[in-house]
C-alpha cells in the first residue's frame, strides 16, 4: 500500500514541538542554576510557573476545543515567565503572570503563531507594573553570601542590618547611585554597596575588568532566577544555534548595538563623556542576555525577512539602552522588546528580500521608465 | 580548485547516494511491451504515425513533433504496435500512447561511428532535432529549441550541468564515471553548435571520484572544457542557481539563461547528444536509477523509453513491504505514483522507493520563524504566499508576492518547522492563478 504526496517527500529534521523542547534543555543548566543559589523557593515559583501556564493552556483549549499543550509551547512560555521573577516573589505573582501570558497574551489572539506579543514578557510586564515593589526585590545569591570574605569588609559589615538577604542587582544599584548624584567610575561606588567573592576580584584584578562583570558573567549577582548566569545562558543559545532553532544575527546584532551604544554614551549619565561607557557589566547584568538569546529570538514575534532581523535588533538594542540610561526604570530589556514586538508586522510588511536576478534600476532607467509614464 | 555555490537560500538533505552509487549501469533486459507516450517532452505531444497493427523498427520516427515547442519520438524496439492508449505519466498529463509488443529478435545496434568534426552549425542543430533530444534532467525542453540562438545573443557560457543536487539519484554520477569520455565530447558537439566561448561542467563535489575522472580526460586530451567543482547544496542543479554557482550571474525573473548568455544543458543530454550525431542512435533510452530503501538491490541500468516502473522495479529485486511511497524522480521535486503500470519518459532519471512518510501529526500553525524565507533561494516569502493562497488571494499572492517565479523546489516545506504543505499550496495557488486570468 503506497501514499501518493505532493513533493517534498523528505522533511529537514526540525519541526515545532521538537524546537520548544530544544529550547526548554537550553534554558534548564541557567534555571537550575538560578534555583541552586536561590534556593528552593526560586525552584517553586519556576515549577508553580510552569503549572500554571500548563493549566490555562489546557482549560483555554477545552474552550477552543484545540489541544495544543502537545506542542511544548506553554512550557516555554512558563519557564521564560519562571526565570523573569526575583527569587522571593510572592507565589501568586507568577500564577497571574503566567496565566495573564497565555490567556491575554497568546488566546485572545488565536493561540501558537497568532500573537503579536512575546507571551512570556507580556506576562512579566503585566505583573511587573502591577506589583513593582515586589518585582523589585532581589536578594543576594548563596554564593555571595557565603563567600568569607564579605564579612571582612567593613563598608559592607555596614550595611548588614536586619535584611541581611535582601541586595540590589548591580543595574539598580548603578541606578540609585545616579540619582545620588554619582559621577566618575562606577566601581567603588559598587564597592560600598556589594561584595563580590575573592574568585572574581583575583580575576578582575588580573584582567584589569571590573569585579561584579565577572561575578555577573558566572551568575554570582542578585537578579531574576533564570537571568543572573550569563555564562550558562550563552551555553544554552550556543546548543540552539547548533540545532538551528536561531540564528546569529538578532542575539549577535542586538548585543553588538547595544554595546556600541553604551560604548559611545554611556558615560554621558556620569559625567565621563563620550566613548567612555563601561561595558562587560552592562551587558553581563540584567535581564539583556536572557532576552537577547532567548525572547528576542521567539519565532512568532520576530520579523522574517534577515534584514528584518537586523533593524529588528537594532530597535530592541536601541530602546534598551535608553530605558537603562535615561529611563527612571534601571531595567529596559522586557519593555525595548515588547516595543519592537509591536513594530514587527510593520517590518515584515515593508522589508522584504530582494529577488533573485532582480536589478536595482539605474537612475537612468528610472528617468526613462517616469518620462515613459 | 575552490568549490564554488550560489550564496543565498538551499538546504543540505542526506544525500543518500551511497545505496546506488557504485552499482554499475546494466542494460534492462527488454520487457516484452512498451507503452510510448507521445508527450515525452515540454511543450506540445508529438503526433502519432502508426496505427494500431503496424510494425515499427528500433530507432523509427513514430511521433512527429507538432508544433515550434515539441518534439520528436522514436521507437525504442522492433515490434509491433499493439494498441493505442491513453496514459497518465507520473506528472499527471494523459497523453497518446502507442503500446508495442516487443520482437524477440533485435535487429539495429547502432555501433557504427560517424565523425562530426566536419559537420556545419546547422547540420548539428537539425539533426538534434532529428534525434528527438530533450532536456534529460527532468524539464524536457526540446534541445534544438534551446540551441536556436536569435540573431544578435551571444553565448558567452556553455554550463554542463552535473549537480545532480537531488538526493537518492545517481544515473548522472554513472555517466561521468562510466561514459566520461563519451559526454565530454556530447559537450563539445553541443558548443560546436552554439558556439559559445567557454564550457563549464558544474559537479557537487560530493562526487569527487567523478570530478577527478572528467578532470583527467580534460588533462589528457587537452579539451577546452573547464571542470568546476561545486559545494554540496540543494537545488544547485536548477539552472538559476547553477549559474549563479559557476559564472555568477543571475537570471531576472521570467527572463531565460541566453538573456545572461548562457546556455545550460544537462549532463545526460550531452550523452545523447553525441549518441545521436556521433552514432546516429535516436534518443530511444536512458540511464535511470532504480534506488531508495525500499527497494531490495537498487540498481542503474538503460532502459528504453516506456518501459513500465513495474518492470524497472522487478528487475531490482523488487520492492520490500515496508515501502510506504514510489516516486518517480527525486525525493526533493519528484512525483509520487500510485499506478506501477505508467511508463518511464524521457525525463525520467530515477524510480524511488523509501520506507517513511513524512509526519502529518507533526502539522502545527505557521510560526513565523522565517525558515522559509532564509532558506528559498529564489528570495521569495513563502509563509506571506502561503497565507494569502490558504485564504483564496490568489492574485495577492501572485501579483505582490511573485507566486510564479516560485519553482516549486521544496527547500521551504521541506524546512517548515510546522511541516506545513507549503508547495502544495503554491501549485494549487499557481493553477488557481491560471484560472483567474482566463
Amino acid at each position: 500500500m503506497t501514499t501518493v504526496r505532493t513533493s517534498p517527500h523528505i522533511h529537514g529534521p526540525l519541526s515545532t514541538n521538537k524546537a520548544m523542547l530544544w529550547v526548554i534543555i537550553a534554558l534548564l543548566p541557567s534555571t537550575l542554576w538560578g534555583c541552586f543559589v536561590f534556593g528552593w523557593y526560586a525552584l517553586l515559583v519556576v515549577v508553580v510557573s510552569i503549572g500554571s501556564a500548563l493549566l490555562a493552556e489546557y482549560l483555554l483549549g477545552l474552550i477552543y476545543h484545540e489541544f495544543t499543550l502537545r506542542d511544548l509551547s506553554a512550557v516555554v512560555t512558563g519557564l521564560l515567565v519562571g526565570m523573569n521573577m526575583p527569587p522571593h516573589v510572592p507565589i501568586y505573582i507568577p500564577i497571574l503572570a503566567s496565566v495573564f501570558a497565555i490567556a491575554v497574551a497568546k488566546w485572545t489572539f488565536g493561540g501558537l503563531g497568532s500573537n503579536w506579543m512575546n507571551p512570556a514578557l507580556a506576562g512579566r510586564v503585566f505583573v511587573f507594573f502591577s506589583f513593582t515593589s515586589q518585582m523589585s526585590t532581589f536578594v543576594l545569591p548563596r554564593t555571595l553570601l557565603s563567600s568569607a570574605d564579605i564579612l571582612s569588609r567593613a563598608s559592607y559589615a555596614n550595611h548588614i542590618n536586619a535584611d541581611v538577604f535582601s541586595g540590589a542587582t548591580p543595574l539598580s544599584l548603578l541606578k540609585s547611585g545616579l540619582s545620588m548624584g554619582m559621577t566618575g567610575n562606577n566601581q567603588f561606588y559598587m564597592l560600598n554597596g556589594r561584595p563580590v567573592t575573592a574568585f572574581a576580584e583575583r580575576i578582575g584584578g588580573a584582567l584589569h575588568i571590573n569585579p561584579f562583570a565577572v561575578d555577573a558573567f558566572f551568575g554570582n549577582t542578585a537578579g531574576c532566577i533564570g537571568e543572573v548566569s550569563a555564562c550558562l545562558l550563552i551555553c544554552g543559545a550556543i546548543f540552539l544555534l547548533i540545532m538551528k532553532v536561531i540564528n546569529w544575527r538578532i542575539p549577535v546584532v542586538y548585543i553588538g548595538s547595544f554595546a556600541i551604544l553604551t560604548w559611545i554614551f554611556g558615560g554621558i549619565p556620569y559625567e565621563r563623556g563620550f566613548f567612555s561607557g563601561e561595558l562587560l557589566l552592562p551587558i553581563f547584568s540584567g535581564g539583556l542576555m536572557l532576552g537577547a538569546l532567548f525572547m528576542a529570538t521567539d519565532w512568532v514575534t520576530t520579523p522574517t525577512t534577515p534584514w528584518g532581523e537586523v533593524i529588528f535588533a537594532v530597535g530592541c538594542g536601541f530602546f534598551t539602552f535608553l530605558i537603562r540610561y535615561f529611563g527612571s526604570l534601571p531595567e529596559g530589556v522586557s519593555l525595548a522588546i515588547i516595543l519592537m514586538n509591536i513594530v514587527t508586522p510593520t517590518i515584515d510588511r515593508y522589508v522584504k528580500v530582494r529577488k533573485f536576478g532582480y536589478v536595482k534600476p539605474s537612475k537612468k532607467e528610472k528617468k526613462r521608465v517616469e518620462a515613459k509614464a | 580548485m575552490k568549490a564554488a555555490t550560489f550564496p543565498r537560500g538551499g538546504v543540505h538533505p542526506a544525500d543518500k547516494k551511497e545505496l546506488s552509487k557504485n552499482k554499475k549501469i546494466e542494460r534492462l533486459p527488454l520487457p516484452s511491451e512498451l507503452v510510448v507516450s507521445m508527450s515525452q517532452h515540454l511543450g506540445a505531444p508529438a503526433t502519432s504515425l502508426k496505427k494500431k497493427g503496424d510494425r515499427v523498427e528500433r530507432g523509427e520516427l513514430i511521433g512527429q513533433a507538432s508544433a515550434f515547442i515539441s518534439a520528436d519520438v522514436h521507437s525504442p524496439v522492433d515490434g509491433t504496435v499493439k494498441d493505442v492508449i491513453k496514459v497518465q505519466l507520473a506528472s499527471g498529463a494523459v497523453a497518446d500512447a502507442l503500446v508495442i509488443e516487443v520482437d524477440s529478435e533485435q535487429t539495429k545496434e547502432f555501433d557504427k561511428v560517424y565523425p562530426w568534426e566536419d559537420l556545419e552549425r546547422e547540420d548539428i542543430q537539425k539533426a538534434i532535432k532529428e534525434y528527438g533530444i530533450v532536456g534529460m534532467g527532468g524539464a524536457t525542453f526540446p534541445t534544438n529549441v534551446k540551441f536556436q540562438i536569435p540573431l544578435g545573443k551571444k553565448v558567452e557560457y556553455l554550463v554542463i550541468n552535473g549537480a545532480e543536487c537531488e538526493p537518492y539519484l545517481t544515473c548522472d554520477y554513472r555517466l561521468m564515471i562510466e561514459k566520461g569520455e563519451e559526454v565530454l565530447e556530447g559537450a563539445l558537439i553541443a558548443a560546436k553548435a552554439i558556439e559559445p566561448e567557454h564550457i563549464i561542467v558544474g559537479i557537487e563535489n560530493n562526487k569527487k571520484d567523478a570530478i577527478e575522472a572528467l578532470e583527467k580526460i580534460v588533462r589528457d586530451k587537452n579539451l577546452p572544457i573547464l571542470i568546476q567543482p561545486l559545494k554540496k547544496k540543494y537545488p544547485q542543479g536548477d539552472e538559476k542557481q547553477l549559474l549563479k554557482a559557476t559564472i555568477k550571474r543571475e537570471i531576472p525573473s521570467g527572463k531565460l539563461p541566453l538573456d545572461i548568455g548562457a546556455v545550460v544543458c544537462n549532463l545526460g543530454t550531452a550523452y545523447a547528444i553525441y549518441e545521436a550525431i556521433k552514432l546516429h542512435k535516436p534518443l530511444i533510452e536512458r540511464v535511470v536509477t532504480i534506488t531508495g530503501e525500499a527497494i531490495n538491490e537498487p540498481k542503474n541500468v538503460i532502459a528504453p523509453i516506456g518501459t513500465r516502473i513495474r518492470d524497472l522495479i522487478e528487475y531490482a529485486g523488487g520492492v520490500k513491504d515496508d515501502m510506504a511511497e514510489l516516486i518517480s524522480g527525486g525525493p526533493m521535486m519528484g512525483f509520487g505514483i500510485a499506478d506501477m503500470d505508467i511508463p518511464i519518459v524521457k525525463g525520467s532519471g530515477g524510480v524511488l522507493a523509501i520506507p517513511f512518510l513524512i509526519n502529518d501529526k507533526n502539522q502545527f500553525a505557521c510560526v513565523s520563524c522565517g525558515k522559509c524565507v532564509q532558506h528559498c533561494p529564489i528570495g521569495l516569502q513563502p509563509n506571506k504566499m502561503f497565507r494569502n493562497i490558504k485564504y483564496g488571494n490568489y492574485a495577492v499572492a501572485i501579483n505582490e508576492y511573485s507566486l510564479m517565479d516560485c519553482k516549486e523546489c521544496g527547500c521551504c516545506a521541506y524546512s517548515c518547522p510546522s511541516h506545513l504543505p507549503l508547495v502544495q499550496a503554491f501549485k494549487m495557488g499557481k493553477k488557481m492563478g491560471r484560472q483567474l486570468k482566463k
